[in-house]
């Protein structure tokens, strides 16, 4: 199996999960998961679940249209999940993420697939995200340093549970 | 005011040095417009016809002597030497140069501002009422609450790619000076029977293409929960507002479709996981910030000034001014002066680096250092000795800041329309000059009372057109410009859309339609009646059927170059990056 390199936990790594993408002939129902280690999209887990369910090398990955909560407790059956942003204008994966682990108390790898650009990873690590497939006509080693864009941020999310004016003594001119 | 400390500082300067290096690497390349064009936009910068264009956020419209300077800094370094204050209580330059932004946002970040979410599909800068913390009818001062959901609302992580913009408005008092009905959140401060501090919030409302009145989705939220509450209602928003079709992408048109009930069952069953959690304002914060905004120190003063009472009676342009442009205010022998920023033969809402200078020296000698920008698009000094007045009045005149016009018929909210703004389809300025030119006799103008005039270049109604007692609207037919005109709009406690009065006119024959207009107002009104109030009394046909019962003649005058279009000439300097290549 071939690899590629992804940007996980802060780290540029080399990385064999190979995303599955249905194309216009391809049904949830119909279109064949190859063996190795893959993530098939949220409909075919749900159109295929018998078959797949007993694969511990199979993740899923979310449709920016498709909800979190449609999976409840499978979720802890992964250790990757992804969410896939068609456009990188298109924030609905963030509240994705959000559910995923907030709500839905997610704890294994998330991963932003898609149209994963330096300029909007500091907001997908801070709302859950901790692995990027960064696109590939861009250099993953500039996109890495999207992720420390800010030392700080006003308000709670995944990555900090407190807002600044809890988790802070708010007020000090310098 | 609110003075940020060494997190908002640190915040700001992060902000700043990845903007800079965002803008290294679209002028090298690196960046292609279509991924660069969002980031600029959530940094304010807009590519307009001529240049780019700066809009600064003015968090609540209040601003120290230090921030106008430094205005009138960056207009003199990097712009023509003037600035426009907005409808939004921002400030917009019109003359940049991209590779200057990174500078122009670290000067800014030196006087404790910034651009941030002033454009862009997030939620953008949070207004409030212009005569927060002075006004005699003030419930509540609204401004810490606007102040920590700015914190709130700054770098969202999940919120910073919603299907449309999103706007807030903030109110504490009886009279809504805030518009929230037209916001996609409005929040009004009340207390309940137990004296208790809270929100009524309303969801939904907007201008545009499809004007709304907002619908209540709470009549009480408690403070503490402001933070969880709005971030449920943006939440749902986030996920199921349309983004296929970005005319119908404003929360305003998902709320329609769902119905304010479903869309409030849906908001309330995901605050039940935040609320009472980590994000409940606590009650030291509130403290912290509160005490930014606390009053001056007035002097014990009496009720009215006797020697402006007397100078009253011997000046008739004073006693104008008086009447229209200063304001009540809440302590014994102050008051909140309007300075106009509509002048006739000014673009509405324009100041010069001169006039920004000299408001802001006026703001130390006469208003503790502060001023406001209103929606209205003017400026306030908003602790003003009535002592003072006078010599504030003469001061102001020199400047050409004492128009006694608020309120009136030249007081006109305008866009930049077709001179500046890619999406016009028609000038807004100078129609404005045409209207404060034919209407320019101050007589006249008191005569017909309290009236305002609206204008917007295009539906995106950025001139709130809509809710002007007489609304302008620049359309397009077949690439010509032309002008629909509606009546009956209103802001504030009594919003409502206007209507158009029938087919649309163009540009030269609009001063003499908002003549004919008035006309039937001047022979129907009783005495005392506003010009919205006879329109909410006999109607639109009696306006209609007047204006259209000849025809309407178009003013020659207004074919002369000092109305045309800027002259298009002025390239970009790096004239790859503009709209015109």
């Amino acid at each position: 199996m071939a690899t590629h390199m992804i940007i996980k936990n802060k780290a540029i790594v080399e990385d064999d999960w190979v995303v599955l993408r249905m194309d216009e002939n391809d049904t949830p129902q119909s279109v064949v998961v190859p063996s190795g280690k893959v993530i098939v999209p949220l409909k075919v887990w749900q159109a295929q679940r018998d078959a797949l369910q007993h694969r511990s090398d199979l993740g899923v990955w979310f449709a920016s249209d498709e909800r979190a909560e449609d999976m409840q407790n499978d979720v802890t059956k992964f250790s990757v999940i992804a969410v896939d942003f068609p456009k990188f204008a298109d924030g609905r994966g963030y509240s994705i993420a959000y559910h995923l682990r907030a709500r839905l108390g997610y704890r294994g790898q998330l991963r932003a697939i898609g149209d994963v650009l330096r300029d909007q990873m500091f907001y997908m690590q801070r709302i859950g995200f901790d692995a990027f497939a960064t696109r590939p006509d861009k250099n993953i080693h500039e996109a890495i340093k999207g992720l420390s864009d800010f030392s700080l941020s006003y308000q709670a999310s995944v990555d900090q549970p407190l807002p600044l004016f809890r988790r802070a003594h708010r007020g000090d001119r310098s | 005011m609110y003075r940020y400390d060494k997190f908002d500082h640190q915040i700001t300067a992060e902000r700043v040095a990845q903007f800079r290096d965002q803008v290294r690497r679209r002028l090298s390349g690196e960046l292609m417009e279509d991924e660069f064009r969002i980031l600029r936009l959530q940094n304010g910068l807009y590519m307009q016809i001529h240049a780019y264009m700066l809009r600064i956020a003015v968090p609540y419209g209040l601003l120290s002597a230090a921030q106008v300077r430094m205005f009138a800094h960056i207009a003199r370094k990097y712009d023509r030497g003037y600035g426009h204050f907005t409808t939004r209580q921002n400030i917009q330059f019109n003359w940049l140069k991209l590779q200057d932004a990174p500078d122009i946002l670290a000067d800014l970040a030196s006087v404790e501002m910034h651009a941030n979410q002033t454009s862009g599909n997030c939620i953008r800068n949070i207004t409030s009422d212009e005569f927060a913390g002075v006004a005699r009818d003030e419930i509540v001062d609204p401004r810490p609450y606007a102040e920590i959901l700015r914190q709130w609302s700054t770098f969202h992580p999940e919120f910073a790619y919603l299907p449309r913009k999103f706007k807030i408005a903030i109110t504490g008092a009886t009279e809504d000076r805030a518009a929230i009905a037209v916001h996609d959140i409005g929040m009004a401060v009340v207390k309940n029977a137990q004296g208790e501090i809270g929100f009524r919030v309303l969801v939904g409302g907007g201008l545009g293409r499809t004007p709304i009145i907002g619908s209540e989705i709470c009549e009480f939220v408690p403070w503490q929960h402001a933070i969880t509450y709005l971030e449920s209602i943006v939440r749902i928003y986030n996920e199921y507002g349309r983004r296929d079709n970005m005319f119908k992408a404003r929360i305003k048109i998902l709320v329609k479709a769902l119905g304010i009930e479903e869309f409030k069952r849906q908001v309330e069953a995901d605050w039940q996981f935040t609320k009472d959690g980590p994000c409940t304002i606590t009650v030291e914060e509130l403290n912290r910030v509160a005490a930014c905004f606390t009053a001056p120190a007035y002097e014990q003063l009496p009720e009215n000034d006797a020697a402006v009472t007397a100078f009253k009676l011997d000046n008739r342009p004073f006693a104008n001014w008086v009447q229209r442009n200063v304001k009540p205010h809440k302590v014994p022998g102050y008051a909140a002066v309007v300075l106009s920023l509509k002048k006739t033969g000014i673009a509405p809402g324009d100041a010069t680096a001169e006039q920004m200078d000299a408001a802001a020296e006026l703001a130390e000698r006469f208003s503790f250092g502060e001023l406001r920008v209103t929606h209205m698009q003017n400026l306030v000094l908003a602790d003003v000795r009535q002592s003072d007045l006078i010599e504030l009045w003469q001061a102001a005149k020199i400047l050409g800041m004492a128009t006694p016009n608020i309120g009136l018929l030249t007081d006109i909210i305008c866009c930049p329309g077709g001179d500046f703004c890619s999406l016009a389809n028609a000038r807004s300025i100078p129609l404005a000059k045409a209207i404060a030119e034919r209407f320019d006799n101050i007589d006249f103008q008191h005569d017909i009372g309290e009236i305002e005039l609206n204008m917007s270049g295009c539906m995106n109604a950025c001139g709130h057109h809509h809710v002007g007692h007489i609304g302008i609207l620049g359309v397009d037919k077949d690439g010509e410009e032309w002008n629909q005109v509606s009546i009956g709009g209103a802001q504030g406690n009594t919003s409502s859309i206007g209507k158009v009065i029938g087919r649309a006119f163009t540009f030269a024959q609009i001063p003499e339609v908002v003549a004919r207009l008035l006309q039937v107002y001047v022979r129907e009104r009783f005495e005392g009646e506003r010009f919205i109030d006879t329109v909410r009394r006999i109607g639109h046909e009696p306006f209609k059927e007047y204006v259209y019962a000849t025809p309407v003649k178009e003013d020659e005058k207004l074919a002369g170059a000092e109305y045309a279009l800027l002259e298009a000439g002025t390239p970009y300097d790096t004239p790859y990056y503009s709209p015109r290549f």
